[in-house]
């Protein structure tokens, strides 16, 4: 893993001073809120409906064990036990004191950690594929790009007030995981015909008021151009994007309404100035941040072991089918720990939980962890002979649910219960949904299904790209329940369609329950996905479940 | 003919702990919405809005919300404002634990 230099400390220290002294001068009065807001919120400082929110980066979800001890730390010293693990691989805090947050900052730092740049209309936490570096279908680790992203992209002079906030999501891989075609910036890695590993620049993808799938920019850009473009690109939005209405001031509207080939032009010409600009020092970076990426020193077993206690343990191997996936290296295995226990709240893990996962990755997963942007937590390299040490442990702290990808690993934003943006409640729906299929005990029949709320329109539950998406709204001061299906965030990327008029908050769980149950009826076999029998057949069979009474009536 | 105002109270967040707040009618800040004055009066409430705002030493975000009278003090109508006088209905977290003056 990357580790903070002289200058990465410094700034990070300089930051945290800095910001120490806005607080102080907040609470003695020297600072109105008008002025120290924009300040609080470029050091990830949010105020919400009942407290202040930290949003702390995990860049690209990558953290160690120290790390998420850490994290541990400061969930019990300044909080009230627990974080949440959010969409974008970051981790908030719901219950901070103004006052404590400079020392909150400052114990981050003690662990090369920070909140910069995860609010304000600025580069965002750069997200990446999960399974990072470990996953069987890559092509090359994209972290270090990523983190070469973060040091580019972090206090850039020219793009700290851009027209809104601007996200950026990379992927080594050839499944999307990262889900880049609803980015800003998406970068999927590819090889050109030479075999030489470069980028598939997409751009103007994104969800929100205006959902868009990003749209290909560059079907191959050299590795050693990556930068330079994205500065190009990021600069020509800065210029064209609207300033004028903070609902069209994303970049995929940009995009939209000046057109891709316009875009392409002047980002082209742009990159042509500045690529010279580069001097090939990014690239000598780069090579040090690879370094840095290598791989784990992985050890050979025998996994007799695994297997027998497969064939001995029927919970352990419904587990294994579940929460485990395909390693590049022999004998190992990626483990997908679920923070989606039936009734939790989805992404939420206790300090002690936090404590168990770090120590279970120092133990037996190369001291590495990833946070997912499904808001689950994954120890990305873990040899199978160690797997029913790990489960046995992870059972001990209610951390063994085996329902990844399964309807109860709902994505769920924190709506209305802490957002102040939020139009309704998604949190209680997901615990309803979770704990009502836990009860039919159909998950496992179902089989993958991608259930995503968010309790407002700015979408950051990604319920346009869920196989069932949920939209939270304010329906003349009721909370209403909107949906959506079709939607996809893989490689196949889609944006779900509205089905019909939405539901109250009583109506809404009965209503998924109609469609899933319905969707067992309508598949073709138990192999045929939600989302495939969605494709084969369109909306009306599943409209016809959702409005049984409106079907009727048409039909009369 | 203007539209008929509708009852309000001066609400805001504390600003050291960011708890939601309410303006009493002798000016202080309660935690309590059913301590909180019940404004009929359209220039009333805009002057105690600007009054509320004035004091950013002690709280931010003051805005004006639609309430009724109740029982035993204003109610919220609106179930935004519901939620801010009880806290997140996941965990037994906010004003669900304690009830005190700022």
């Amino acid at each position: 893993m990357y580790k903070y230099n002289d200058f990465d400390e410094g700034f990070v220290r300089s930051r945290v001073a800095q910001f120490r002294g806005q607080v102080e001068r907040r609470i003695d009065g020297s600072l109105t809120e008008d002025e120290f807001k924009p300040l609080r919120l470029m050091n990830g400082l949010y105020l919400q409906l009942h407290a202040y929110m930290l949003r702390v980066a995990v860049p690209y979800g990558t953290l160690n064990s120290g790390q998420m001890r850490q994290l541990a730390y400061i969930a019990d010293k300044w909080d009230k036990g627990y974080g949440h693990f959010t969409t974008r691989q970051n981790i908030q805090y719901n219950w901070p004191k103004l006052a404590d947050v400079p020392d909150m900052l400052s114990a981050l730092a003690d662990v090369e950690m920070h909140a910069i740049q995860t609010s304000g209309n600025t580069i965002r936490n750069v997200t990446a594929d999960h399974f990072a570096g470990a996953a069987a279908d890559e092509i090359e680790d994209p972290r270090a790009i990523a983190e070469l992203l973060r040091q580019w992209s972090t206090d850039h002079p020219e793009f700290q007030f851009l027209p809104r906030k601007f996200k950026i999501a990379v992927t080594g891989a050839t499944e999307d995981r990262a889900v880049t075609k609803a980015h800003d910036i998406g970068l999927r890695m590819v090889r050109n015909d030479a075999g030489e590993p470069g980028f598939e620049v997409i751009v103007g993808g994104g969800l929100g008021r205006t959902p868009m799938v990003g749209k290909v920019l560059r079907e191959f850009l050299p590795k050693a151009d990556l930068l330079p473009y994205c500065e190009a690109i990021v600069s020509v939005y800065n210029l064209l994007g609207r300033r004028d209405n903070k609902y069209k001031a994303r970049i995929k509207i940009t995009v939209h309404e000046n057109g891709l080939e316009k875009i392409q032009a002047l980002v082209e010409e742009r990159f042509a100035s500045i690529r010279e600009t580069f001097s090939g020092h990014d690239q000598a970076l780069l090579k040090d941040i690879e370094a840095a990426f290598a791989p784990p020193a992985y050890v050979e077993k025998s996994t007799d072991g695994y297997e027998a206690a497969r064939l001995a343990n029927p919970a352990f191997r419904s587990w294994t089918d579940t929460n485990l996936s395909a390693h590049k290296a022999d004998g190992y295995a990626i483990v997908s720990i679920s923070i989606k226990k039936h009734g939790a709240t989805p992404g939420d893990a206790t300090s002690d939980q936090m404590r168990v996962m770090a120590d279970l990755a120092e133990k037996y997963g190369h001291n590495e962890l990833r946070i997912s942007h499904e808001q689950n937590v994954i120890l990305p390299h873990v040899h199978k002979s160690d797997l029913a040490a790990v489960y046995a442990a992870l059972r001990e702290a209610d951390l063994a649910t085996a329902n990844i990808g399964l309807v109860s690993d709902i994505i769920a934003c924190p709506g209305m219960d802490y957002c102040a943006l939020a139009t309704a409640r998604s949190i209680p729906i997901a615990q309803e949904i979770a704990t009502r299929f836990d009860e039919l005990k159909i998950e496992h029949d179902i089989g993958q299904l991608k259930i995503k709320i968010s309790g407002c329109i700015n979408a950051c539950g990604h319920h346009h790209v869920g196989h069932i998406g949920i939209l939270g709204l304010d329906r003349a001061g009721v909370e209403n329940y909107q949906i959506t299906l079709g939607g996809d965030g893989t490689q196949t990327t889609s944006i779900g369609e509205r089905a019909g008029p939405g539901f109250s908050a009583d109506e809404i769980v009965p209503a998924i329950e109609r469609l899933v149950t319905g969707y067992l009826d309508l598949r073709t076999n138990a192999d045929e996905t939600f989302l495939q029998t969605y494709r084969r057949l369109g909306m009306a069979p599943f409209k016809a479940i959702l409005y049984p009474a409106e079907d009727k009536a048409n039909a009369a | 003919m203007s539209r008929a105002f509708t009852p309000k109270v001066v609400t805001a967040n504390a600003l050291l702990e960011g708890d939601a707040v309410w303006l009493t009618e002798d000016n202080r800040w309660s935690r309590d919405i059913r301590e909180a004055e019940l404004i009929t009066d359209e220039a009333h409430g805009d002057l105690r809005l600007l009054e509320a705002q004035a004091r950013a030493d002690e709280i931010a975000g003051a805005y004006l919300a639609d309430a009724k009278a109740g029982e035993n003090g204003p109610e919220p109508t609106h179930f935004r404002e519901t939620f801010r006088t009880r806290g997140p209905s996941n965990y037994a977290h906010g004003k669900q634990v304690e009830l005190s003056d700022v």
